[in-house]
């Protein structure tokens, strides 16, 4: 499955293949830089955002972080494991602990993204 | 300008021991290593945490009103520093520490310090002092200029300073200086250690059992990796350190203590001895005595955020009727209440413990609930 990144370090990959769901969070890169994650708010199902609002927040040991939405769209689901375990996020960032999924309104906003590769390199900056 | 901040003589030692370097008080300090803030503050209240703050300065005041040694010289320098801060440093027994501020002649607390009478009878008329990293410049500019005509201040630069701190530190300090387990809580003792005088505190800034190094620097790497060679010792970088002083309810100077604070509002009056209440003669005693008498306006206090949102420094802080009341001074997470921690400053009419409040985080009101400090228990060795 593409994954995508922003420049703040978000990933939008989606659900299934061909499906109009998209998962989205912040890359293991942002969470290893975050350090032990001890907080997260995130938005209610039914919610709609435009691309580059605040939508979420992730607090470390050592500061709060706002996550923007990465594009723009309506949220589906929000992954509640990972606000009662805020931990999970260190652990399996890009994995189990996503933060919101979501239906995107302008799926062509994804095609601006980065793609794995070109995140690499954009970290390794 | 990273090659201009000042390094530690533990630098090297940080960087092999993989810590993530950043700038603090214009040194390049661990901010935490390769286990992370939170299992290094666990790991600090579990068994014991090693912690570089060479960055704070030392330095020895001596009088030149009295030869050394004896009371009469101890009473000469004790009376010189008196003039500068409220607490009783005369009556302070050989080998006694005591926690005290610098006060400015407003009665503004200009930092906070240590100060130790030496244990040994040749030594008296010395004060040592330990002050803080981004303060000392105009400290011991202020302290050797005020009392030019009284004693003389020998900055210590050469000197590193580690602190050990947690359960197991009292075992691993006495196995390299036998005896040291015996010392309570705020004495001191000198030791030598393979050729080296050391300074050895049992103080910290955790809330738990503890002592505080002073070594020669050249020997400092040496001292560290001795006490880093057992089992229970960890590195534990200034991220941790600070949750750690929190829990503890123990004051950050610039943040829960600045010029604009006394002893009284700053809620440590305890530092104002019972002579000097009644005696006066430090800077500021008319006013500060006064606010004791009347009440300040508003007092430093514990907060206990609802839910797991952290407020952090800055925060406003509203009574439940949406009143701005103050702002909190420091606030994080507290790894062992496994809960948000703060401290700030309210109206004294909300400052009884349990007085709910609201803190603004992002926008939104979080409530919380004035508690009284420490919010983990201190576990000082008292003998």
């Amino acid at each position: 499955m593409t994954v995508r990144y922003t420049k703040d370090h978000e990933y939008v990959r989606a659900e299934t293949e061909g499906g109009d769901v998209y998962i989205v969070g912040i890359s293991k890169h942002a969470a290893e830089q975050l350090g032990d994650v001890v907080f997260v708010e995130l938005p209610d199902a039914g919610k709609t955002f435009k691309k580059g609002d605040d939508m979420a927040v992730v607090e470390s040991v050592k500061a709060a972080s706002d996550v923007y939405a990465p594009i723009s769209g309506e949220i589906v689901e929000a992954n509640n494991a990972i606000v009662d375990e805020p931990a999970k996020v260190n652990e399996d960032a890009e994995g189990a602990a996503w933060f919101v999924k979501m239906k995107p309104s302008d799926p062509a906003e994804l095609d601006a993204m980065m793609d794995e590769a070109a995140y690499a390199a954009f970290i390794a900056e | 300008m990273a090659d201009a901040l000042k390094q530690t003589p533990l630098n090297a030692l940080h960087r092999a021991l993989g810590a993530k370097m950043v700038e603090f008080a214009g040194y390049d300090m661990p901010v935490q290593y390769p286990m992370g803030v939170l299992k290094e503050h666990l790991h600090t209240r579990e068994k014991a945490g090693l912690f570089d703050v060479s960055h704070m300065g030392q330095a020895f005041l001596k009088t030149t009103e009295a030869e050394p040694g004896g009371d009469g010289a101890h009473e000469a320098v004790a009376a010189a520093i008196e003039t500068l801060v409220p607490g009783e440093i005369v009556k302070l027994k050989m080998g006694g520490l005591r926690y005290s501020v610098l006060l400015g002649e407003d009665g503004g607390i200009l930092d906070d310090l240590m100060i130790t009478r030496p244990a040994k009878d040749g030594l008296q008329g010395t004060l040592f002092l330990v002050v803080n990293a981004a303060t000392k410049a105009d400290d011991f500019a202020l302290i050797g200029s005020a009392l030019a005509d009284r004693a003389t201040l020998e900055i210590a630069d050469d000197r590193a300073l580690l602190a050990l701190q947690g359960p197991a530190a009292a075992g691993v300090v006495d196995r390299l200086l036998p005896g040291a387990g015996e010392q309570t809580f705020m004495t001191m003792r000198p030791y030598e250690w393979n050729d080296a005088y050391l300074i050895v505190s049992r103080c910290g800034y955790t809330g738990e059992d503890g002592f505080e190094i002073s070594v020669p620097g050249e020997r400092a790497e040496e001292m560290a990796k001795a006490l880093l060679a057992d089992d229970a010792v960890e590195p534990i970088g200034l991220g941790a350190r600070d949750s750690l002083r929190l829990e503890a309810g123990l004051c950050l100077y610039g943040h829960d203590l600045a010029p604009e604070n006394t002893p009284v509002d700053g809620n440590i009056a305890f530092v104002i001895g019972k002579r000097r209440r009644e005696e006066g003669g430090f800077p500021g005693a008319e006013k500060i005595l006064k606010m004791r008498a009347e009440g300040p306006a508003q007092l430093r206090v514990g907060l206990l955020p609802e839910g797991r949102a952290p407020a952090r420094e800055g925060a406003e802080i509203q009574s439940a009727d949406g009143k701005t009341i103050g702002a909190v001074t420091s606030g994080g997470f507290g790894p062992t209440l496994g809960a948000p921690v703060a401290m700030g400053y309210v109206d004294a009419e909300y400052a009884a413990s349990g007085t709910v409040v609201n803190l603004i985080v992002r926008g939104k009101p979080l409530p919380a609930r004035v508690a009284d400090m420490p919010f983990t228990p201190h576990r000082y060795y008292r003998g």
